[in-house]
């Protein structure tokens, strides 16, 4: 049988607030235990939770970047369950009215051997607005159990999707775009180490061409998309030879092992919580009104779909080329920067996409951190452009300028002159090591005459290896063609 | 001096006749005498007293003075107030010092005011007798065997015997009116949202309200002043603009002191349950609002008999979740021994809450269970808006309402408290307008004989539109300035005092 795997996600995103969702406490990551926790923090007796305005903006920002319904009311409820690092013994979040709705994100699914690229587009059920627990740290004093509270209450916007994708490779793809875009609007710094991004991931399987969606299960706690990726692939195939061995599959909350690559059942204790929702009587209802709306829209970011079509419209690209520019505002700046430099459109958009996403997904750093900047690759562009190398030696021109100590030994011009890689263009100079390789290869020339195409090419990599590479190959091929012509 | 109105205290200390210290002394060497068998305080502390006292004392000569500056008054103990103890009733706080000032404390802090100790209380405000308190039950000063009400019996006794010259409350569903009703104060719980819950420790958050006891309209008036006022701590505190509470006390009518007032008398609020000797006083003081210019018009609130009801849902829900922070973890009762995380928790709260509190959050867990949420929560709520409705009725049709404030007069103190039922009716008159939100205030009316030949003190409630507390404190001090009910005091006499 041919099985399909159902996927859907919840990323906890951490919103980019300087204080709390409910308090004027302070957010800073890696700050000394239970410094940042005030009295809402701690949940002392008598106190209580405050909206913040800026937790709010954010989620609009959301909704208004996914094209989502945003609800003019709605409303926190609280979510109760007992546990050390849980103050209030309750997390505030949103229950039956959330406030963003149904909305959409497209995202580019990359080719994976015979299977070819492609777009699709993912629906977002709801995303509401939540507060964070604090943290259990065990061990820091011997045998006992610590809580640090000043995570406690950090705003987080929980963005649900439909059970809309279909492979992990669709999962990845989603968890990634929705990084960007996050981090694209400005509502969240990204960072999956310190946990500002984190997605549950539910998968279930069904047998393909069946409607009903099978019984799933949900991985916890996925803070890089390799886990997720493996988790994903892990838990399906599990799922799949479950079945298949006529077993069943139930309902559990798994975690992911990234030592042993596996996932594992939690206990199924902690599945037996009752919440018992209710309506947060301590907060009114969030009302959001058009003009609020209008607000945040003023200062919204072009949006990557916008942008591409900005870029097929303006440079001329590909709609694919568009497109992988714009899955990170930081490639999309570093493109126009080099654009704005002086560097040809369509091979910024190569370089950017090819050598230096290259290097930097091999050294694994962000495109803030390359070694080459806008300006120093537009620099090197226009030296291509210019006829002064070719793009084989602007290669090397690159991997010199990326490995180079600090920008005096970046100098484009400096690096080509040290090589020696500047590209012959005098045609006088390459006619004479023409007719050189003409007189060492007759043979060749003879089987040209004869009909055979091959030769030609045999020829031009003979002239292009006497000029040790420095001959522009279209002049090159111009002069040989006239010679052989004649 | 300890009979004086907070106006005349306060012309005293203007005229230096008086000063705070002397004042807080008078009222520190009464609780001292009376306090250890009243049991109306859980905290005192004399030195933060006098502190308070003496900064008061500057402030008047500096010629700073405000209405209750150097008035020395009691807050019930379920306010933090930095430094104080706050146990709000329970063993679980027994040890807790509030490292913060709830809102009415700071209020009170501004303008001078003296706090002279927390009151005792039904442990986190669940009880109409204050027989909750793991601190003891409280005596009513009018009669030694009786409850004072509850839950802010410790204020109300405080009051009424003249151990404060004012006293703070909380009402969630009657506890600032019927223990003014029993002993024989004025007591005002204003609309929802107009004094700020911030630091008040919640007991259900929709129904909260903090408010004035005191011995008469004007003193409430004046510490409204103080208490009532918008705070950004509180989201369902009312952005409104600071309001004066004295200004229509004496509002000028064309020729009778409440001419052309139209007063609503429910009849539910008349009908069985009421104690016969109550419906007399009751009676009697309507006569009275007559004479004075009143027109009686009769009004039905029809569903005045689920008001019990669906707050025995609603409130125990909030309470549940309320009352959840209590888990030994951080703060309040911790077991000394366990096993585990659950046992901890088990434990801490076993011993930790009272058989009371335990009722509640059982019935709160409960209603808002998978499966029965609907059915009680959300049918409560839904009738909650009918009971709310049935009071924009009825003002269409008057401008006050008026009846009883609770069904009888002081009980017998362990008359009731094996049965929860009789305990929850003491509320049957107050609880709709917490569920409405609007104000309402106890008036002493009379007194009406208890079996054993006691004269026991009756509250008229009045029952106000939204934000119509300064015309509530009009209709009742017009009454109180042809009657004389409220100035009248316990004999504290024959109670074992360290004389």
């Amino acid at each position: 049988m041919e099985w399909e795997v159902v996927i859907g996600l919840e990323t906890h995103t951490q919103l980019q607030t300087n204080t709390k969702i409910f308090s004027g406490a302070a957010i800073k990551y890696g700050a000394e235990p239970n410094t940042q926790a005030c009295e809402v923090s701690i949940a002392l007796p008598g106190v209580l939770p405050v909206l913040n305005k800026q937790a709010v903006h954010c989620a609009i920002k959301f909704g208004l970047a996914i094209h989502a319904e945003i609800a003019p009311r709605s409303v926190f409820a609280r979510k109760n369950y007992f546990y050390p690092d849980l103050p209030k013994g309750y997390q505030i979040s949103q229950f039956e009215l959330p406030v963003v709705g149904k909305g959409a994100v497209t995202i580019q699914v990359p080719a994976v051997g015979k299977n070819a690229a492609y777009e699709k587009v993912i629906n977002i059920t709801r995303a509401h607005l939540e507060e964070d627990a604090g943290k259990s740290v065990h061990g820091a004093v011997e045998g006992m159990s610590g809580i640090d509270l000043n995570r406690a209450g950090t705003p987080l916007l929980e963005i649900v999707t439909e059970p809309d994708m279909r492979s992990a490779a669709e999962a990845v793809a989603y968890a990634k775009q929705l990084h960007e875009l996050v981090q694209w609007i400005g509502i969240c710094d990204g960072n999956m180490q310190e946990g500002s991004f984190r997605c549950d991931v539910n998968v279930s399987v069904r047998p393909k061409g069946t409607e009903k969606l099978g019984t799933r299960r949900e991985i916890k706690n996925l803070n890089s998309f390799k886990f997720m990726q493996q988790a994903i692939e892990y838990e399906t195939r599990w799922q799949i030879e479950t079945l298949e061995d006529g077993g069943t599959i139930h309902q559990a909350t798994v975690l992911f092992n990234p030592d042993t690559g596996e996932t594992r059942a939690m206990r199924s204790k902690e599945e037996a919580n009752d919440y018992r929702y209710f309506p947060d009587p301590d907060l009114l209802p969030l009302v959001i009104t058009e003009a609020d709306k209008a607000l945040v829209q003023a200062e919204m970011p072009e949006l990557p779909a916008a942008m591409k079509a900005r870029f097929e419209a303006q440079y001329g690209l590909s709609a694919y080329d568009a497109s992988a520019l714009t899955t990170s505002r930081e490639l999309a700046d570093y493109f126009v920067a080099a654009v704005d430099a002086g560097a040809d459109a369509k091979q910024a958009a190569n370089w950017a996409m090819g050598s230096v996403s290259a290097k930097l997904n091999s050294e694994d750093k962000p495109i803030s951190a390359s070694p080459v900047s806008a300006l120093q690759l537009a620099q090197l562009l226009k030296r291509i452009s210019d006829n002064t190398i070719s793009n084989n030696a602007a290669k090397q021109v690159f991997e010199a300028m990326w490995n180079a100590e600090g920008d005096a030994e970046r100098d484009v011009d400096a690096i080509i002159a040290a090589k020696g890689l500047k590209q012959e263009s005098d045609s006088g100079a390459i006619e004479a090591i023409i007719d050189e390789v003409l007189a060492a290869n007759a043979a060749m020339v003879e089987e040209f005459k004869a009909g055979k195409e091959k030769a030609f090419n045999a020829l031009v990599g003979q002239a292009m290896k006497a000029s040790k590479g420095k001959a522009n190959p279209a002049q090159v091929n111009d002069i040989l063609k006239k010679k052989l012509t004649v | 001096m300890i009979n004086n109105s907070l106006k005349q205290l306060g012309d005293m200390l203007q005229a230096k006749k008086i000063s705070s210290v002397e004042l807080t002394q008078t009222f520190m060497a009464r609780i001292s005498q009376y306090n250890p068998s009243i049991n109306a305080y859980i905290s005192l502390d004399e030195a933060k007293t006098l502190a308070q006292a003496k900064a008061a004392d500057v402030q008047i000569a500096a010629g700073n003075i405000t209405p209750l500056t150097g008035i020395p008054i009691a807050q019930k103990d379920i306010f933090c107030a930095k430094g104080w103890r706050t146990t709000c009733g329970s063993k679980m706080l027994e040890n807790f010092i509030a490292p913060y000032d709830a809102h009415i404390i700071s209020q009170f802090d501004a303008v001078g005011a003296v706090n002279l100790g927390k009151t005792n209380m039904d442990e986190f405000a669940m009880g109409s007798s204050n027989e909750t308190s793991y601190f003891g039950g409280v005596k009513n000063p009018w009669s030694f065997d009786r409850v004072p009400g509850g839950s802010s019996g410790g204020s109300a006794a405080a009051v009424a015997a003249r151990l404060c010259a004012a006293a703070t409350g909380t009402d969630t569903g009657g506890s600032i009116r019927q223990p003014a009703s029993l002993c024989g104060l004025t007591g005002l719980k204003p609309t929802y949202g107009v004094v700020s819950r911030f630091g008040m420790i919640a007991f259900a958050s929709s129904l909260d309200q903090a408010g004035p006891m005191a011995k008469s309209a004007e003193d409430c008036a004046l510490m409204m002043n103080v208490m009532a006022g918008f705070d950004e701590r509180d989201s369902t505190s009312l952005n409104r603009a600071k309001e004066d509470y004295t200004k229509d006390l004496n509002k000028p009518y064309l020729n009778k002191p409440l001419a052309g007032l139209k007063v609503g008398l429910p009849k539910e609020f008349f009908a069985e349950g009421l104690d016969a000797s109550v419906a007399s006083v009751i009676e009697t003081a309507i006569a009275e609002y007559k004479k004075l210019g009143a027109e009686m018009v009769e009004i039905s609130l029809p569903n005045t008999g689920l008001s019990i009801p669906v707050y025995y849902v609603l409130a125990p829900a909030e309470a549940s979740s309320n009352l959840s922070r209590y888990d030994g973890v951080r703060y309040g009762h911790r077991a000394a021994e366990y096993t585990d995380l659950m046992d901890m928790y088990n434990k801490s709260r076993a011993e930790g809450f009272g058989a009371e509190v335990k009722r509640r959050i059982l019935i709160g867990t409960y209603v808002l269970s998978a499966g029965y949420y609907d059915a009680y929560y959300l049918k409560a709520q839904q009738i909650r808006r009918l009971i709310a409705q049935d009071f924009t009725e009825a003002f269409k049709k008057c401008d006050v309402i008026m009846g009883p404030a609770a069904p009888s007069t002081a009980f017998k103190a362990g008359e009731k408290v094996d049965d929860p039922v009789a305990m929850y009716l003491q509320d049957i008159y107050t609880i709709s307008t917490n569920l409405a939100g609007l104000p309402g205030m106890s008036v002493p009316a009379g007194f009406a004989q208890g079996d054993d030949g006691k004269a026991l003190p009756v509250g008229l409630q009045i029952i106000g539109n939204y934000f119509d507390e300064a015309r509530m404190l009009n209709v009742a001090h017009q009454y109180q300035q042809v009657t004389d009910w409220h100035v009248q005091t316990p004999d504290l006499s024959l109670l074992e005092g360290k004389a």
